[in-house]
């Protein structure tokens, strides 16, 4: 194991009860499993470059952020900056699809590894623990887009900004740059999609594996809002637009600041 | 307080279950304690006076009619082995009627249905911690989890109908112990099966604890449905490793069939521990037994399952 891993997971199970489960079926201790994959797509593949890491607070959060990739690992690659590269680590908690539980051994890793299903109670109850949450709210239709639409964001959902005012938790906007072209798709088989139940059937050159681009990857200023959370949408809408506008921002500057795909 | 005459009276049904023996024990001091149990009463302290009789006969309500009784701890009755379909049927659900159409009828003040967690059903897209307005979704498939679920559902709604009486519907989760309750069978188990690639997050409490907030609950001006856990959950595999018992992974229709013979010696009574509940959570959000009820489990994990460990 390398240098780095092996002392990341030693910092995090001194927080963590090492031998321990959380409530949710986490086992910290998994990590000696998973990490190793991490790092190596973390500094090696994508040669992860990490901005602004100081702007996440300890405490409960909603890390916010573009989807895209086809396949999620920008949510991989966000989770794994902030173990190997912020200090003290800290474990991004992801939700999942409400049938995963019903897939065997998937439902058991994705437990162990801190995932929880993504039911409302489920978002309220981690963040009264004070867990960092990420929510990616374009969903399906943000990661499975075509090639041409790189780096558009699609409709941000609200239920984030509800759960956010509801539990007076801060908002950190995040912007991957790099994940677009990871596995450029340039059609999205619905029809085939519908047929296997799955979200999307990407038509791409490079298949499942994907290219060795660069991340880019930008944590913004903490965002609080304050409100009715039962507000009605229109309400609400506004204040997704500040997330989705300062998100945009990010993106631009990833853009801007960029020499190339893979550089 | 001023001094009493004497300690205030205590129907308590099914009280020649182990639980309601337990019951008994930890509360004669406290109250003259009745039981009723068509079993008669058996290792009972000598203060205890219990009556031979099915609820369900006339003569219950004698009971009823000779004693001033202040309270009433209702404990449906377990699945026998042998019973078929319309008996468990009659004897929970018409049995937890006819309680609380006396308690109605007599004035009693005061009345404890013991139901369970497992009414609400294990099941995929539940969220980790199920609270008290969560609908009941277990037992479609079978008669005894149904019958659980309306036994449950008539003691709620008796809740609403009758604001006179103060109706307490605990739902603890799964009871583990020197007890004949299908998960107490199941986690005594030397070689637990479990079922291959599935290890949901589960909750289990002692009888002591769940004693404790039964108790709690005879407090005058508690009513309510209230969800009882014991200590923070774990995965199964892992409460069966903790009872230093080996975890036998195997396909579920295996496990459904080992189950069959193993617990309830091949009878239906089975699937009260239907499999669904080792491959689905079906936990509860217990804080507000906490603040009401003033309840905190005070046994361990460890300490819930030494009754069943090797």
């Amino acid at each position: 194991m390398h240098d780095e891993v092996r002392e990341t997971i030693e910092l995090l199970l001194e927080r963590e009860q090492s031998e321990g489960y959380d409530p949710f079926g986490f086992r910290p201790k998994i990590l000696e499993q998973v990490l190793p994959v991490a790092h190596f797509l973390y500094r090696h593949w994508f040669r992860v470059e990490p901005h602004g890491l100081e702007n996440v607070p300890d405490g409960r959060l909603l890390l916010i952020a573009n989807h895209s990739g086809q396949l999620p690992f920008d949510g991989m690659m966000i989770g794994t900056a902030l173990v190997l590269d912020r200090r003290p680590p800290r474990v991004v908690r992801g939700m999942v699809e409400r049938w995963v539980p019903t897939l065997p051994f998937v439902s058991q890793f994705f437990a162990r590894a801190g995932q929880v299903v993504g039911t409302p109670a489920n978002a309220r109850a981690l963040l009264e623990r004070e867990e960092l949450l990420m929510v990616f709210p374009e969903g399906a239709r943000g990661i499975s887009k075509t090639f041409d639409r790189r780096y558009q964001l699609e409709e941000f959902g609200l239920g984030f900004m509800r759960l956010a005012l509801e539990t007076n938790t801060p908002i950190v906007p995040i912007g991957v740059v790099g994940a677009e072209e990871q596995l450029p798709s340039f059609y999205n088989a619905k029809g085939l999609a519908r047929l296997f139940g799955m979200p999307s059937v990407p038509v791409s050159p490079t298949l499942v594996l994907p290219l060795p681009v660069k991340y880019r990857i930008y944590f913004g200023e903490p965002l609080h809002f304050e409100g009715d959370p039962d507000d009605e949408d229109r309400v609400i809408r506004e204040r997704v637009d500040t997330v989705t506008a300062a998100i945009r921002a990010l993106l631009d500057r990833g853009l801007r600041e960029r020499t190339g795909i893979f550089s | 307080m001023a001094p009493r005459k004497s300690p205030p009276t205590l129907l308590l049904t099914g009280i020649s279950s182990r639980l309601g023996r337990m019951i008994a024990r930890s509360l004669h001091t406290e109250y003259r304690v009745i039981g009723v149990d068509p079993r008669g009463g058996v290792h009972m302290p000598r203060d205890v006076t219990v009556h031979a009789l099915d609820l369900r006969r006339r003569k219950a309500e004698d009971i009823f009619r000779r004693n001033r009784i202040d309270a009433v701890i209702h404990l449906p009755p377990e699945a026998p082995a042998a019973q078929t379909m319309d008996d468990h049927r009659n004897a929970s659900v018409v049995g937890t009627q006819k309680v609380l159409d006396y308690c109605q009828k007599h004035d009693i003040p005061k009345v404890v249905i013991l139901s369970t967690a497992a009414v609400y059903g294990p099941r995929p897209d539940n969220p980790q911690f199920l609270t008290e307005e969560a609908p009941l979704l277990a037992g479609t498939r079978h008669h005894l989890m149904r019958d659980l679920v309306e036994t449950d559902m008539y003691a709620t709604s008796f809740f609403w109908r009758h604001p006179e009486v103060d109706t307490v519907v605990l739902r603890p989760v799964h009871l583990v112990g020197r007890l004949n309750n299908a998960a107490s069978q199941y986690l005594r188990l030397p070689r637990t099966p479990t079922i291959l690639g599935f290890d949901p997050m589960m909750q289990i409490i002692s009888s002591e604890d769940l004693i404790t907030a039964l108790t709690r609950s005879l407090k005058p001006g508690i009513r309510g449905v209230f969800n009882v856990a014991g200590p923070p959950p774990l995965p199964l595999s892992e409460l069966v490793r903790r009872a230093r018992h080996t975890n036998l992974p195997l396909p579920e229709p295996l496990v459904r069939a080992m189950l069959a013979v193993k617990i309830g010696g091949g009878t239906a009574a089975v699937s009260a521990m239907q499999v669904e509940y080792l491959k689905f959570v079906c936990m509860v959000d217990d804080s507000r037994a906490r603040d009401t009820l003033r309840y905190t489990p005070r046994l361990d994990v460890a300490q819930t399952l030494a009754p069943i460990s090797r």
